[in-house]
């Protein structure tokens, strides 16, 4: 991480000035447009290529060349594409990314380019998780949101039978008490209620602390922006290391996991409940031995349900020489229908109104009808709109955390240095 | 006894060495369930190639096997061809500014490989080098050639000044006695060298990355690294079965000189 970040500040300066020449398209004839995806799942860059190659058949004067990208390392080698000049015309990648590069004037501000009909379709909160602004003080908006995640609940539903617990619905989800009760009555013997990965521990927590109204970041009148560490924040906090330590219903060490590490535990009943991204049903589809029945469960109630949503996006390139192609192509790839499939492929929630409509997306197997109704619970995290977020999480609140959920440090700790430590981050960003 | 327990720690660390490339193979044969098993297996249950055609289907592996093969040996051929004189002339020659020269190759490796980044990849684009596989390959001899260097100059010093004297009272001129006499002895270094500057082209990524961002000259890493996907989750079944295909490639080179290095290693240790 720390060589990711010495590359792209380095690479920041490397060369202003250099990009290259390309000749510009004659008006009426084909141009070739590269679109750089980020699928990665079997069945995601099979309905990448075939929306590609749909495209292509339809439009012989708009060719897309279609580009496998990497999450491993899409921003560090968008960096150097970007200050090269030479960036693929449309980009792929999640909403959290986008703020530092429309900051750096990478990205086009697509703001009243939108065709009506795909701006309609996508409701206002997802097009919130877009809008950043410029670096001069205007606000624009820097892609087009189209797969989003929610934090759910997959559970081993023989276990949960056997427990006799009440498997609740979108209407009626737990509460965050029902959740640490039901992981009590979980636990026996070999078996502990919850499993909760927490190698990257940021995200999740301030994601889920929306449902107690914990937002870690308060920003005054004058536009200065400070960390809070209030009863709110601190809910998420307490309970899920409650449940470590005083309940003993979350095995502690799985702690150390990422997100999908602890699903051997889980098929194998060591744990009942595993708190994940939606996305992660496909991997318990996949993986999960013969017999194995599970359920998901909606997101969780506190105040209320409302979590941090980060969505993929597709932009345009501030230096594409084809911005208006590249947002046809977008506007086709992205349109109800083909949302339904991408959905399907990355097993994650559509933004599109019409895509979360289709019977496809609503099903009772696999969870999908759970999944597509969390979307109703997504909020723009505020933390996404913090300029030296990054710097925050990766320096200040990634080893606060990690030493919290360890029960080295107390919950009053962790409120003095995500505050004191953090609000000296924030100070040379606020400036 | 001596001669059994020899044997057993012998074999004992062929297991050790083979570990990783036998699991690898395990791996890739593994269906999804049995890759996701808390009991992990030696044998596959129920062995599949499922995993091969996925990742061949998926990606480019021929193609940007084919590339990183290209970069790899010309970056070892030309970093051994840089190398071998200024060995020589670093082993043979002591004055200051060799002196100098060689503590000037000890400290660049010291300096992380990130910070020449930067002025590599603004040479590079001047001479319109970048997303091309000779710019790689100049960047791959860049951060080889030292360490090559001061290993060359290592197997030249162990090489007799006495032979060469030995040669010019026979007749032979410099270039002579260097083709005739050095070069030979040398060979061993050479195959050594090679062998270090192959893997070390072969396994890099980082300035990949950085150089090629055209997916038609994506090398191997590049196209390795596609079946990871967000928040670290990684396609296991599918990268194995690629990653094993990646390996074939050194396993061959080394197949095919290690005959050479290992007449070479034992007549060091001869002299020595």
């Amino acid at each position: 991480m720390r060589m990711r970040t010495a590359l792209a500040a380095s690479l920041l300066v490397l060369v202003a000035g250099c990009a290259s020449e390309s000749p510009a398209a004659t008006p009426d004839g084909p141009v070739t447009i590269k679109f750089q995806s980020l699928a990665w799942q079997k069945e995601s860059i099979a309905a990448n290529k075939e929306l590609v190659a749909e495209w292509n058949k339809a439009n012989p004067k708009i060719q897309v060349e279609y580009i496998q990208g990497s999450w491993d390392n899409v921003n560090d080698q968008l960096v150097t594409s970007f200050e090269a000049g030479d960036p693929p015309d449309v980009i792929h990648d999640d909403s959290p990314a986008l703020s530092g590069f429309a900051n750096r004037g990478y990205l086009m501000d697509i703001k009243d380019k939108i065709p009506a009909e795909l701006k309609s379709d996508i409701p206002q909160p997802a097009w919130d998780t877009v809008t950043f602004g410029d670096g001069k003080g205007a606000q624009g908006v820097y892609g087009v949101p189209f797969l989003q995640e929610s934090q759910v609940t997959i559970a081993n539903k023989k276990l949960l039978e056997a427990a006799d617990v009440r498997i609740p619905t979108p209407d009626s989800p737990w509460t965050w008490d029902e959740f640490a009760e039901i992981s009590k009555k979980l636990t026996k013997g070999d078996t502990y209620g919850v499993a909760w990965p927490m190698k990257s521990p940021v995200n999740k927590v301030l994601n889920l602390s929306l449902n107690f109204g914990g937002t870690f970041f308060q920003t005054d009148a004058a536009g200065k922006t400070t960390v809070k560490v209030g009863t709110e924040e601190r809910e998420v906090l307490q309970r899920v290391h409650d449940q470590l330590y005083k309940d003993k219903s979350a095995d502690p060490s799985a702690l150390g996991m990422g997100s999908a590490d602890p699903l051997p535990g889980f098929y194998a009943g060591k744990y009942a409940m595993l708190p994940a991204g939606v996305y992660l049903r496909q991997q318990v589809v996949e993986q999960a031995p013969d017999g194995f029945e599970w359920v998901t469960i909606p997101p969780l109630k506190g105040v209320s349900s409302e979590q941090g949503a980060v969505s993929q996006t597709l932009s345009v390139a501030a230096d594409s020489k084809y911005p208006e192609q590249s947002l046809k192509f977008i506007s086709f790839f992205l349109n109800g229908s083909n949302q339904v499939k991408l959905a399907k492929g990355d097993w994650l929630l559509p933004t599109s109104v019409k895509a979360a409509a289709d019977p496809a997306m609503t099903v009772e197997e696999n969870g999908w009808n759970v999944a597509t109704a969390s979307v109703k619970n997504l909020v723009v995290a505020p933390f996404l709109k913090v300029n030296g977020f990054d710097e925050w999480k990766s320096k200040v609140a990634t080893p606060t955390l990690q030493q919290y959920f360890a029960n080295k440090i107390t919950i009053d700790d962790v409120a003095k240095k995500l505050v004191d430590e953090g609000n000296q981050v924030l100070e040379r960003y606020n400036q | 006894m001596g001669k059994a327990l020899r044997y057993l720690a012998l074999a004992c660390y062929i297991v050790f060495l083979a570990f990783p490339l036998v699991w690898l193979l395990s791996t890739a044969l593994k269906t999804p369930q049995e890759l996701a098993s808390l009991h992990p297996t030696w044998i596959p249950r129920a062995p599949t190639l499922t995993n091969f055609t996925d990742a061949f289907g998926e990606q480019d592996l021929v193609g940007s096997g084919m590339r990183s093969l290209v970069v790899a040996v010309a970056s070892s051929v030309l970093t051994v061809i840089l190398a071998m004189p200024a060995a020589y002339a670093l082993a043979r020659y002591r004055s200051l500014v060799n002196r100098i020269a060689i503590g000037w190759v000890l400290v660049s490796q010291v300096f992380p490989f990130i910070l020449i980044i930067i002025p590599l990849f603004m040479v590079l684009r001047r001479l319109d080098l970048v997303n091309t596989l000779p710019g790689l390959t100049v960047v791959h001899v860049t951060f080889t050639l030292p360490f090559a260097l001061w290993m060359l100059q290592g197997y030249v010093r162990a090489v007799p000044r006495e032979l060469e004297e030995a040669a010019a009272v026979d007749g032979a001129g410099r270039i002579r006695s260097l083709v005739s006499v050095v070069a030979p002895l040398l060979a061993p270094g050479v195959v050594a060298t090679l062998l270090f500057a192959f893997i070390s082209s072969w396994n890099e990524f980082l300035f990949a990355l950085i150089v090629l961002k055209d997916p038609d000259v994506a090398t191997l890493p590049l196209t390795l690294v596609k079946f990871t996907g967000a928040e670290g989750v990684v396609r296991l079944g599918p990268l194995a079965a690629a990653s094993l295909l990646a390996t074939i490639p050194s396993l061959l080179f080394f197949a095919v000189i290690q005959r050479r290095l290992k007449s070479g290693l034992m007549a060091g240790a001869v002299k020595g």
